[in-house]
């Protein structure tokens, strides 16, 4: 029970810090805007005819996974400002468990990320997006596995690093690739080997065909979009996530704690 | 025996401590072994970069030891991390406040964090034992109107006493302050201090502090100085006092060789520097004086205080 109230403390502060944080509000508003308005559009425009499905939908759907697995992730990664503030001997003394510690931090910027996905559903409708509401509430239990994945993967990246300065220039590079080698905005059903061998390792990859294989699924632009079924990514996403997690979290600690 | 030594009355037991940081030349904490009663003050005194915050991170289980051991109120400090951290509140030498949060936040997430309270998400939802005992905390500390402002107005002394607040709020066995009043100005320190012993007076709360500053640590119950990873000194002020101060009378006569062919006779010892150098620790100023019958020219009592006696042994074992 005390593990649980923690948790819930913990996820708090981060829902506090992010509804405080103006710049970064308004940050996570944009990115959709120039991924779903400006490339979805004209790709829809200049490509779309010929693909066979809707190109504003495909980016849509892929915005939407990436917001919540990046978004996500880099939160995570906001330990290291807090231990630079000073603020992680405060949390690495109390007697909580150090799982409980990270399972708070991912339900903090899971809820963070949520607040994007508002924004990002509310734009997809003023540039005519076409979904159902079931395909958007299906979104909130799909969107909560994607930010946890993320949130895991957040935390290896985190215990691989040594600081603010690293973080920021890593960060992106890790992140980049994964945007095209994941199809946020490219088909990626048919790849050259290399880029097929780096597209699967990706876990982004997986994040992104979960959220379009539950969006797309009983409609016929399905096979064109979608590269595996809806189980094969969640077990996928679940054996990653408790890799990353214990692998995350135990070389975190040691890092802490081993200088 | 192991057993037996951690369940004695002392709320910390120290054993061989020894901290090598990786890619390091040498220890930064070199075989040390010492015990805090429980209920003490004891102050842990060393210049910069003697070792105090590694021996105190390693104590609050921030940092692994390379190898030792250590117990805290009977808990092993390895084995057994969620006991030890549940009995010490830890005041660290940078503030460690989150900077976006209220004062009140700052505390109610500590307070959830320690399983003292179930979460709530407004201060007004919490119960009223809580909302009580901050209310009474920040009356005593004088921060009752900044309460729900953000922190990031506070002053330096503010911080620290909220700091404070927060580190009791779950009544720790031991208290730990690393150099607490490290860029206070001198009011702000002397307000600290008076709040700091009423807790100890009050909460019978083990203090563990460490601090460059002498003067901080004269009230202490014990004393333990280290250098460069090693303990130089451990006892009681007095004690320390009594080994560190070297106390002596400088003399000296217009006929020396008569004053000297008497000191001799007369048994006492003496030294001759640049005058007659006779120690002070076995015997009385007036008494030795009135035992020397040859007309004196020169008398002179060398008496340092402790602060002088302090530096004289961190500068030499440089």
């Amino acid at each position: 029970m005390n593990e649980l109230n923690a948790i819930m403390m913990i996820a708090y502060r981060d829902l506090m810090r992010f509804l405080n944080d103006r710049s970064r509000l308004l940050i996570t508003f944009i990115f959709p805007v120039i991924f779903i308005g400006v490339l979805g559009g004209s790709l829809q425009r200049n490509l779309g005819q010929n693909i066979g499905f809707n190109f504003m939908t495909f980016v849509f759907t892929g915005v939407l996974g990436q917001t919540l697995f990046q978004s996500t992730a880099s939160g995570i990664i906001s330990l290291i400002e807090d231990r630079e503030n000073n603020f992680t001997q405060e949390i690495f003394i109390s007697p909580i468990s150090r799982y409980s510690i990270m399972i708070g931090k991912i339900l903090g910027e899971s809820l963070v990320s949520f607040a994007q996905l508002i924004g990002i559903v509310l734009f997809a409708l003023v540039v005519g997006v076409q979904f159902t509401l079931l395909q958007i509430l299906i979104m909130i239990p799909v969107g909560l596995i994607v930010c946890f994945f993320g949130g895991a993967f957040g935390i290896l990246v985190l215990a691989n690093l040594s600081g603010q300065r690293a973080a920021n220039q890593i960060f992106p590079i890790i992140i980049f690739p994964q945007y095209f080698l994941a199809g946020v905005f490219n088909p990626i059903k048919d790849l050259p080997p290399i880029l097929l061998f780096f597209s699967r390792i990706s876990p982004m990859t997986y994040a992104l065909d979960f959220v379009r294989s539950i969006f797309y699924l009983g409609s016929p632009e399905y096979d064109k979009v979608v590269i595996f079924n809806p189980f094969i990514d969640f077990t996928v996403i679940g054996s990653m996530f408790i890799v990353f997690m214990i692998l995350g979290t135990f070389l975190f600690i040691r890092n802490e704690r081993n200088r | 025996m192991l057993e037996y030594f951690f369940r004695m009355a002392k709320i910390i037991s120290v054993k061989n401590l020894v901290k090598r940081y990786h890619k390091a030349k040498f220890n930064a904490v070199d075989n040390i072994s010492f015990y805090v009663n429980e209920g003490e003050f004891f102050a842990f005194l060393g210049p910069n970069g003697a070792g105090k915050t590694t021996t105190i991170s390693i104590l609050t289980t921030t940092l692994s030891k390379t190898s030792g051991t250590i117990a805290i109120g009977g808990h092993d400090i390895e084995k057994e991390h969620s006991n030890v951290r549940r009995s010490i509140g830890v005041i660290f030498q940078n503030p460690s406040l989150d900077r976006n949060l209220t004062a009140e936040e700052n505390i109610r997430f500590h307070a959830i964090l320690y399983g003292l309270y179930p979460f709530r998400p407004a201060f007004g939802l919490m119960p009223e034992s809580y909302k009580k005992r901050v209310r009474i905390l920040a009356e005593i500390l004088d921060l009752e109107k900044n309460l729900f402002e953000s922190i990031k107005t506070f002053s330096g002394g503010m911080k620290r006493k909220l700091e404070i607040v927060r580190s009791l709020m779950h009544k720790p066995k031991v208290l730990f302050l690393d150099e607490p009043t490290a860029g206070l100005d001198p009011t702000s320190r002397r307000n600290l201090w008076q709040y700091l012993n009423g807790v100890r007076k009050n909460e019978k709360t083990t203090i563990f502090l460490t601090t460059h500053y002498l003067d901080e640590a004269e009230d202490a119950d014990h004393i333990c100085i280290v250098d460069h990873g090693k303990i130089v000194n451990f006892g009681t002020p007095e004690k320390i006092k009594s080994d560190l101060i070297d106390e002596y009378l400088l003399t000296d006569a217009d006929n020396r060789e008569k004053l000297i062919t008497e000191l001799k006779s007369k048994h006492i010892p003496f030294k001759i520097e640049d005058h007659v150098k006779i120690d002070l620790k076995q015997r009385r100023v007036q008494h030795l004086l009135k035992t020397i019958d040859t007309e004196l020219s020169f008398v002179q009592i060398h008496r340092p205080t402790l602060e002088d006696a302090y530096l004289e042994i961190v500068d030499n074992s440089d």
